[in-house]
């Protein structure tokens, strides 16, 4: 991306892992971004890692979101681990729903960049997907200008 | 009738009513319009003007007597109270059993199962990763699972409501332990809580299994071997509370359900099942929200238009199949996470207008729920919610006791009127499933599920603790999050291999070859292949990927 120009929207997957299948929340956050002007893949439930791995790479996302509302987010640091393996470890990762007090900072250390739980207003989801994405595209330039020359 | 048109003959009553108005104008300068979840906007005062009571008999008459409005049994709660009843589900069967024996030693005389995640997705335990096992749910793949979750349990005395989706396993396996312990099926009650497919595939799309033809196919074999092997089983749960979850206003919700409601009893007159005796095993499952008085009108109006329905439409005859039977569940989408002790009181009210509305069974949440499945003490809680309101409260003193409020019948009124025309849309769309298929149903849940955050988040929909009276989370927290015990769970899925390789390999394959007949001809009854097979040794996850095979996949037609 050449600068001066302006940069494309972020793309997000908004997505769920392992068994639970209640999306009122996945989709009201994915309405949202797109409303903000993202470009959102909008996955069904009861994904594998293996699949979100992938999607991310086709779709060249910038920010995944996992939605958790029973314990699906228990998997959600083999989830980072996946992603670094397969050379995406730029990629950002938020986790929105119900994750216990103490059950967070496993998540963190994981590398996820921040946790959403319920009453978590619109302009801070918006807000802090957009910024990470910014960042997450920052590192996919360089790496092409590196690439270029 | 207009509202002008009423002439009352209250003397006096115009010039006070005009007073009163004055009064009220002169307070309060521009009075904001206030409407319910259902979008009905609700006026500062109600009086005869708006209900009379002219209809009384009509629209309300008395309880255990068409339409039922005001309840389906002549003494409601004055005669017996609501069942009590909780819903459970952790870790291994024996996890389940020990507390449902705890449960059942304090007098309980109904229980429910709850499965695991994994069993909702239609797998069995040794398919997934086991850190996600028995959190949400028992762990029961077999018969013998069952049977151990059951040990000690009096089959024969006891109804069990079991989450149960198509294709119905957890039933069949009940049955197969009822006749290893020489318990005749007949003595067997209770009732499959998520029998409602097409809930499933609009709004909680983790019960959903088959495709769409497959799964009507499976309900209505289930309906009718339950209906002649099993009588005292429910074997359809219409299941309102998966779509107010999801996001419908009340008016949508009740809608919807009647509209489902009235598919099935369809689909079994177009089976040629009589209607009688189908509809007397009906039963309803909602959601009661905060939204105190909404929901009174809400339950009271659904009774009502089921009876109509039931009688006018469908042709019933016994007024057993014009009543409206319906458990309760206290919504956990009003709970919050935050300062979550405040929750104790929401489900008080919650539950005051589950009971005020007549219900005949409820399930209290428990204060934690929006952070974690119960702990022994949060569940005790919950139940102690329901033993305050029965024996403190006196709310089961008098049989409806919100009838004649000039705002409930209004409201009742109003949301009926809605009610019955969201049906009529239904119908134009060709019934429940073809608005399901075509998603027609979904995109208007999503619309309401958008609008309502959208309030939450303008502050028009006050949530204390979220969009008001925040204070730090802190203190509330620190509570270490329990889980089942890795070890044990993996024990368990050792032993549940173990068990897969000893069994009769040839009685396995008989029964999912003969399953899979049954499934490919339509003169047999593919549930009655289920529970054979529950009795040869074949496990959940095998029955239902062999009806994925034959009957297809059931992937949810979701609407962003």
């Amino acid at each position: 991306m050449n600068a001066g120009t302006l940069s494309p929207p972020a793309r997000v997957l908004i997505t769920k892992v392992g068994l639970d299948g209640h999306d009122r929340g996945s989709r009201i956050v994915a309405a949202y971004l797109r409303d903000a002007g993202m470009e959102v893949v909008y996955t069904p439930p009861w994904q594998s890692i293996a699949a979100v791995v992938k999607l991310a790479m086709e779709e060249d996302i910038d920010v995944i979101g996992v939605s958790s509302l029973a314990t699906d987010h228990l998997i959600v640091p083999d989830l980072m681990d996946a992603l670094r393996a397969a050379g995406l470890g730029h990629v950002g990762v938020v986790v929105g729903g119900i994750i216990p007090e103490d059950e967070r900072p496993a998540l963190i250390h994981a590398g996820v960049s921040a946790i959403f739980g319920p009453g978590s207003s619109r302009d801070e989801i918006i807000g802090h997907v957009a910024a990470l994405a910014a960042k997450v595209r920052e590192i996919k330039d360089a790496e092409l200008r590196e690439i270029a020359q | 009738m207009t509202k002008e048109a009423v002439q009352l003959s209250l003397p006096g009553f115009e010039q006070a009513h005009g007073r009163w108005r004055a009064d009220y104008g002169r307070q309060i300068e521009t009075d904001r319009v206030i409407r319910n979840r259902s979008r009905i906007e609700i006026k500062p005062l109600y009086t005869p003007r708006d209900w009379s009571g002219d209809a009384f008999l009509a629209d309300l008459g008395f309880p255990g007597q068409y339409p039922f409005t005001r309840g389906i049994y002549p003494t409601m709660h004055r005669g017996r109270t609501w069942t009590q009843r909780q819903l459970i589900g952790l870790g291994t069967p024996a996890d389940y059993n020990k507390r449902v024996r705890l449960i059942l030693d304090a007098g309980a005389t109904a229980i429910s199962l709850l499965p695991c995640n994994s069993g909702f997705r239609g797998v069995d335990c040794d398919e997934v990763d086991p850190v996600l096992l028995g959190t949400c749910g028992t762990v029961v793949n077999t018969t013998e699972h069952m049977d151990q979750a059951l040990a000690g349990v009096p089959l024969d005395k006891i109804s069990t409501a079991m989450n149960d989706p198509s294709p119905f396993t957890l039933l069949a396996f009940t049955l197969a332990v009822a006749k290893k312990r020489g318990i005749p099926w007949t003595s067997i009650t209770g009732t499959s809580n998520q029998s409602d497919y097409l809930s499933h595939f609009i709004a909680n799309h983790m019960f959903y299994r088959l495709s769409l033809p497959g799964s009507r196919r499976v309900l209505l074999d289930h309906i009718e071997f339950c209906r002649n092997r099993v009588p005292g089983w429910n074997p359809v749960s219409v299941v309102g509370q998966h779509m107010q979850q999801a996001g419908a206003t009340p008016v949508e919700t009740m809608a919807f359900t009647i509209s489902t409601a009235l598919q099935y009893a369809q689909d079994c007159i177009d089976r040629g099942m009589d209607i009688d005796f189908v509809l007397r095993r009906f039963t309803f499952f909602f959601d009661i929200s905060i939204s105190f008085f909404e929901e009174v009108a809400k339950f009271r109006a659904g009774r009502r238009i089921w009876a109509r329905l039931a009688r006018e439409r469908l042709g019933a005859k016994d007024s057993a199949s014009w009543r409206f039977k319906f458990h309760g569940q206290t919504s956990g989408v009003d709970l919050t996470e935050q300062q979550p002790l405040n929750n104790i009181a929401r489900v008080a009210v919650q539950a005051m207008a589950g009971i005020m509305s007549g219900l005949q069974s409820l399930h209290t949440d428990a204060y934690d729920e929006a952070i974690t499945t119960p702990t022994e003490e949060t569940a005790r809680i919950a139940v102690a919610t329901q033993n305050i309101l029965r024996e403190e409260a006196h709310l089961c003193d008098v049989i409806d006791p919100l009838g004649g409020s000039y705002y409930v019948e209004t409201l009742t009124d109003q949301m009926e009127r809605e009610m019955v025309a969201l049906i009529g849309k239904i119908d134009e769309a060709g019934g429940m499933y073809k608005a399901a298929e075509a998603g027609l149903v979904q995109s208007m849940i999503g619309e309401s599920a958008l609008a309502f955050q959208e309030k939450v988040e303008n502050g028009e929909e006050k949530v204390v603790g979220v969009n008001c009276y925040q204070s730090d989370n802190a203190e509330h927290r620190g509570r270490p999050t329990e889980r089942p015990n890795l070890e044990r769970m993996k024990e368990h899925v050792a032993r549940f291999k173990a068990y897969k390789e000893q069994r009769s390999q040839a009685d396995v394959r008989r029964a999912l070859d003969a399953l899979a007949r049954a499934a490919n001809s339509a003169r047999e009854n593919v549930y009655e292949r289920i529970v054979e097979a529950a009795e040869a040794g074949v496990t959940h996850g095998e029955i239902v990927h062999c009806l994925r095979r034959e009957l297809g996949f059931g992937h949810p037609l979701i609407i962003v």
